[in-house]
């Protein structure tokens, strides 16, 4: 057990490659009730919601989910978020647990109008169950429509026998679950998924695999990948940045940022000699200390040495080459498409 | 399951002296804490290390150990098969998982080291502290 944000969490159960692999090839259930829950409800929910994020929730629908950002005024991170739609004028956002006090302050800060800002992280346990085999796993256990859910959808229903909110969201590139419920029934709910998914292979796994999943699907770690000093576009995350949906945070820094070109921007690596990048190892090229790994660890799956850094922009072309300093001794590594890894889809389970 | 012919130090690596070269390893309670080893960095034939000195790391997908090494001596020899097969560590730690072998410059240090018994009494104090 290791202390996180102020809770006692798994880094592993079996082994962190196991557990990996378990979440690849069947399916793992990560224990995640340390993230953060706030609520924005209220007819300017939505408005206030649009102002301090970038992606654009006005086309969200109602049981809808989305990966969006809380801006500062200079296009940086706040946090990285996800937003549910619960209602037309009721949002809620899954949080980083290590922010989620600022982000509530940072929303009530700068939030106006008719809006209810409500901290919920006491509410709410939260299971994510993930993996080819997790939709078959969960299935049983309720009279949620599962199979018919979309990816980054969400429903409420009896799950367990208990009231939960369920979504087709996940931190590990692969198909899954998320489960919000009342903490009281952590221990019951999480046994009855550990129960029914024995035979199909489920594993409970920590958060050491968490990490080396969610890198190999290149998915950014708050404080590692992205905070206060790296921009959305800076993070490769473009995507969620929608300048046409009118003002908000960060947004005219975020423009000209855009028109001007980037200086740097976050690329994936695989190591090109033997050796395995660590977070926080300095990264030169062409004789100079260009930044540090950001996030670097060898994947279980993939079987390589990989990591996430910042290049200068002008130099972030797959193939690129620079190195690694392992305890001192420079190590060649080469800048690759990213994702690392991206699961097959299947058609209908 | 520890050979009663290895001494062992409290930074969990053993050493088997034959005739004043001393093979040197991690012991089974170090790779079950390690986990899955995934990599291993190792000295160079001629190098020479203090008692109590790093030799090398270890390397598991989550975590970097360092190796100690547990007498003074210079490197004679080292375990090439490990760089490829890192894996033999969680294998067979005490037999086919040697990493180097030192001539021990000071056989005293020896003496300081932990006996087979003397070494599982101390990892059952760690485990159960």
């Amino acid at each position: 057990m290791v202390e996180f944000a102020g809770w006692e969490m798994p880094v592993h159960y079996t082994g962190t490659a196991q557990e990996h692999m378990a979440v690849r090839t069947r399916a793992g259930m990560f224990d995640v009730s340390h993230m953060g829950e706030i609520e924005l409800k209220g007819p300017a929910a939505k408005e206030n919601l649009q102002g301090l994020t970038c992606n654009d929730v006005g086309h969200l629908a109602v049981g809808q989910c989305q990966y969006n950002a809380l801006t500062t005024p200079h296009g940086t991170f706040v946090d990285d978020v996800l937003v549910y739609r619960l209602s037309q004028d009721n949002f809620f956002l899954c949080v980083n647990a290590s922010n989620q006090e600022k982000d509530y302050h940072w929303i009530r800060e700068h939030c106006g109008g008719s809006v209810e800002v409500t901290f919920r992280g006491d509410d709410f346990s939260q299971l994510a169950v993930q993996g080819p085999k997790a939709l078959r796993i969960l299935r049983p256990l309720t009279e949620l429509r599962l199979q018919e859910m979309r990816s980054y959808w969400f429903a409420h229903g009896k799950f367990a026998g208990i009231d939960a909110l369920v979504s087709r969201t996940g931190y590990t590139g692969e198909d899954g679950f998320e489960l919000y419920f009342h903490p009281k029934h952590s221990e019951d709910v999480w046994t009855r998924i550990l129960d029914e998914g024995k035979e199909a292979g489920l594993e409970p796994a920590g958060l050491a695999a968490r990490n080396t999943l969610r890198l190999e699907a290149k998915m950014a770690l708050y404080g590692n990948d992205i905070d206060e000093t790296t921009t959305v576009l800076e993070a490769d995350l473009g995507w969620i940045c929608k300048f046409e949906k009118g003002d908000f945070m960060g947004r005219d820094a975020l423009l000209k940022q855009k028109q001007e070109g980037l200086k740097r921007k976050l690329v994936g690596f695989e190591m090109v000699e033997r050796g395995i990048a660590r977070d926080h190892y300095p990264v030169v090229l062409d004789g100079q200390t260009v930044g540090r790994v950001t996030s670097g660890s060898p994947a279980p799956f993939l079987k390589k040495n990989i990591g996430l850094t910042y290049l200068p922009a002008d130099r972030t072309a797959v193939g690129t080459e620079f190195t690694v300093l392992i305890r001192d001794a420079p190590v060649k590594a080469r800048v690759v498409p990213t994702p690392f890894y991206k699961r097959v889809k299947t058609a209908g389970m | 399951m520890y050979p009663e012919e290895y001494r062992y130090s409290k930074d969990h690596e053993w050493i088997l002296d034959q005739g004043g070269i001393g093979t040197i390893g991690i012991t089974d309670y170090a790779q079950k804490e390690l986990g899955d080893v995934v990599y291993v960095d190792l000295p160079e034939v001629g190098d020479t290390f203090e008692a109590n000195e790093p030799f090398g790391q270890v390397e598991s997908v989550k975590a970097v150990s360092e190796i100690f090494c547990p007498v003074s001596g210079e490197v004679v020899e080292i375990n090439k098969k490990l760089e490829d097969a890192p894996e033999l560590i969680n294998e067979s730690p005490h037999q086919k998982a040697w990493m180097i072998k030192v001539r021990i410059s000071n056989p005293d240090e020896l003496k300081e080291l932990l006996s087979a018994k003397g070494y599982e009494e101390y990892i059952q104090e760690q485990s159960g502290a």
